[in-house]
């Protein structure tokens, strides 16, 4: 365990920022923190690099390999924090700034100057900006200025890195390319790393484990196909991809969605109540006639097959939207267009009834 | 490529041509865009001409003549008396004077302009925005009533006066008056340079800087201040130039003791006043050459400024 935290709680003003949250981090683990916007993520990782303060609370603690390090500041936690507008020095050389935190060591800790000129080279080799440590940081691209701001994180050799949206100021090509990037350094040199963001997809292709954040709480922790199969609450269902909410109902213990039972959702002693019903849009089927099996029927009023999958968007007879992702082999051989009557198939489906949830 | 777009040093301009015929034909929608755009922008070449015209006639008439008149009347009785001007002990005196308050004045207005800057741009505070209303202070009262301030509070029949008095201690017709009064007067300077550059670039950098291990001296010297120093120069320049010239307040607490609290500004009214035309403008031409080099250094260091403020202005790519 490398990093853990108990009971942190943080407000700015009236505004409730963390609501008592706990996470502990394994050794070596890239772990995402994802959430809208308000969620308390960036609070969070501030408070682990020590750039904020958490609440005054007796059972508040924040761990680095079993040491308490909450009273510690910033400077001495030895973390490496990047940041989403990169905050390179601007008026030092790319060099200059990786060698920063080398050259601001105390005396006697400080590397020898042709040690910090030889590790500073294997960093910017490491980051793939070799040839590059004269330029200064307006010189760079976006994504050179980002790889800069990481080596100069790593060359405190941190016990732990931590990006706060690292990637959100660039565009959706570079984005990605640096996000298979960033995966394979870790790969490679396997510090603990807490990354944060938004970004749904880039929690799911980076991380080893996801943590889904809401109002300052955390919503679930698991590893990017738990969250995304399994989601332990409505919130982390809603927020991870798109779906398809039904207002359903419990009748007899099982759950009924327009009068049609739908199979694997038992709620045993619940007779009758309200149920929430989610549908992702793959996990939806679009057939012609009706062949039995439980369906309803919609209208179509959208396609839109400019993708790997043809997205379509139909319209039920009480008038609810529901998106259906459909194959592109499907969506040719049933020659569909924008006002033919179909019949929806759910494949699977997750439940959630009001004040009891699984 | 628009015809007519440059790229240059990574950040692009754009010049229009002016002149329809250099649009190659064919591209409706940049003739139609030049075109738009040198109506809109450009004049025609008489209102053009008048415009810098009159412009030029003004400039010489309330800048260009005078500064000529200057030093033409310094050296109308010869180089002979012009220098003699600068030997006199009273004259020697009032340089002497002029600066000291100002090796007095940049200095901690160079200090606490930088001070302020950073609380106004790196932290929350009740007050703040008072703060800086404050800080144009000087530049919205008159310098006369600056210095008059200073008389009501240090002078003989001030508040702090007879109480300072008993301990023999005199500001007001003294230097210690001339030199509050210049401090007051010139303290904007260099807070207002360095405050929007500063709030601009946001302290990214400084968390950046601490998370990486640098104490906050190192931060300072490291990060903050390289990251200011050209508008800090600016300031420094714009400062010293206006403790060397301050006029109006250094007047009301001055008293003009000759060879005491004159300084040369006041040297200058006081030389004329005798009808020592001569000197009076020799001495005026020694801060009007001052005008002149801050005037030079102000224009080298302000392209400095103006490229860091886009850089911080850049938004991040």
């Amino acid at each position: 365990m490398s990093i853990e935290l108990t009971h942190i709680s943080k407000a700015f003003g009236t505004y409730q920022a963390l609501r008592d949250v706990s996470l502990a981090i394994n050794d070596g683990e890239l772990v995402a923190l994802l959430g809208p916007s308000g969620s308390g993520k960036t609070t969070l990782l501030r408070i682990i690099a020590g750039l904020d303060t958490p609440a005054v609370d007796p059972r508040s603690r924040i761990r680095f390999y079993h040491e308490d390090v909450a009273s510690r500041p910033a400077a001495e936690r030895r973390v490496g924090f990047v940041f989403q507008h990169y905050a390179l020095f601007r008026h030092m050389s790319i060099f200059d700034n990786v060698a920063f935190g080398m050259r601001v060591m105390p005396r006697k800790s400080r590397p020898a100057k042709n040690e910090i000129e030889r590790r500073v080279t294997e960093l910017l080799r490491l980051v793939q900006l070799d040839g590059l440590g004269r330029r200064f940081p307006s010189q760079l691209s976006g994504g050179q200025r980002q790889r800069a701001a990481l080596a100069r994180a790593l060359a405190v050799e941190p016990r732990v890195l931590l990006l706060d949206e690292p990637f959100g100021a660039l565009d959706a090509k570079v984005r990605q390319g640096l996000r298979t990037w960033l995966r394979r350094l870790h790969d490679e040199i396997h510090v603990t790393s807490i990354l944060v963001t938004h970004d749904q997809e880039e929690a799911l292709e980076v991380a080893d484990r996801v943590v889904v954040m809401n109002q300052g709480r955390i919503e679930q922790i698991g590893t990017p196909e738990e969250v995304f199969h399994k989601p332990a609450t409505q919130f982390v269902m809603e927020f991870l991809g798109q779906v398809n909410v039904f207002r359903g109902r419990v009748q007899g213990g099982k759950a009924v969605l327009a009068g049609v039972p739908l199979e694997g959702h038992y709620f045993p002693g619940k007779e009758e109540g309200a149920a929430m019903v989610y549908m992702r849009p793959h996990e939806l089927d679009i057939k012609l006639y009706k062949n039995g099996a439980p369906s309803f029927p919609a209208k179509i009023t959208r396609i839109n097959p400019a993708g790997s999958v043809a997205k379509v968007t139909t319209r039920t007879n009480d008038g609810q939207d529901v998106l259906v992702d459909l194959s592109l082999e499907d969506y040719e051989r049933l020659n569909l267009t924008e006002g033919t009557h179909v019949h929806i198939y759910p494949k699977s489906s997750r439940v959630f009834l009001p004040e009891y949830e699984i | 490529m628009v015809d007519g777009t440059e790229v240059s040093g990574g950040r692009m301009s754009v010049t229009v041509q002016s002149l329809p015929g250099a649009i190659p034909k064919g591209s409706l929608v940049e003739t139609n865009l030049a075109g738009r755009l040198r109506l809109a922008t450009d004049e025609r070449s008489w209102v053009k001409a008048l415009l810098i015209t009159s412009t030029l006639v003004f400039l010489t008439l309330v800048l260009f003549v005078p500064l000529a008149a200057i030093f033409a009347e310094a050296l109308r009785k010869g180089v002979a008396v012009y220098f003699a001007s600068f030997t006199d002990a009273h004259a020697l005196s009032a340089i002497r004077l002029t600066l000291l308050v100002a090796i007095i004045c940049v200095p901690l207005n160079l200090v606490f302009g930088l001070a302020a800057s950073w609380a106004i741009a790196k932290f929350q505070f009740p007050g703040k925005s008072m703060l800086i209303t404050l800080i144009d202070l000087p530049f919205a009262v008159s310098p006369v009533i600056s210095g008059l301030i200073f008389v009501l509070l240090f002078g003989l029949r001030g508040w702090l006066g007879p109480w300072l008095d008993s301990y023999h201690i005199q500001i007001i017709f003294a230097v210690p008056g001339v030199i509050l009064a210049t401090l007051f007067v010139t303290f904007p300077f260099v807070a207002r340079e360095v405050i929007p550059l500063m709030q601009e670039q946001g302290s990214d950098e400084e968390l950046a800087a601490v998370s990486l291990g640098a104490s906050g001296w190192q931060t300072f010297w490291r990060v903050t201040l390289p990251n200011v120093k050209w508008a800090l120069l600016y300031g420094v320049i714009l400062c010293n130039a206006r403790a060397m010239g301050e006029f109006g307040a250094v007047n009301v607490v001055s008293g003009h003791v000759r060879g005491k609290t004159n300084t040369l500004p006041l040297h200058v009214e006081i030389l004329y006043n005798e009808y020592n035309f001569a000197a009076a403008f020799a001495v005026a031409s020694l801060l009007a050459l001052l005008a002149l080099i801050t005037l030079a250094l102000k224009s080298a260091v302000e392209w400095r400024v103006r490229r860091e403020f886009e850089q911080a202005l850049e938004p991040p790519t």
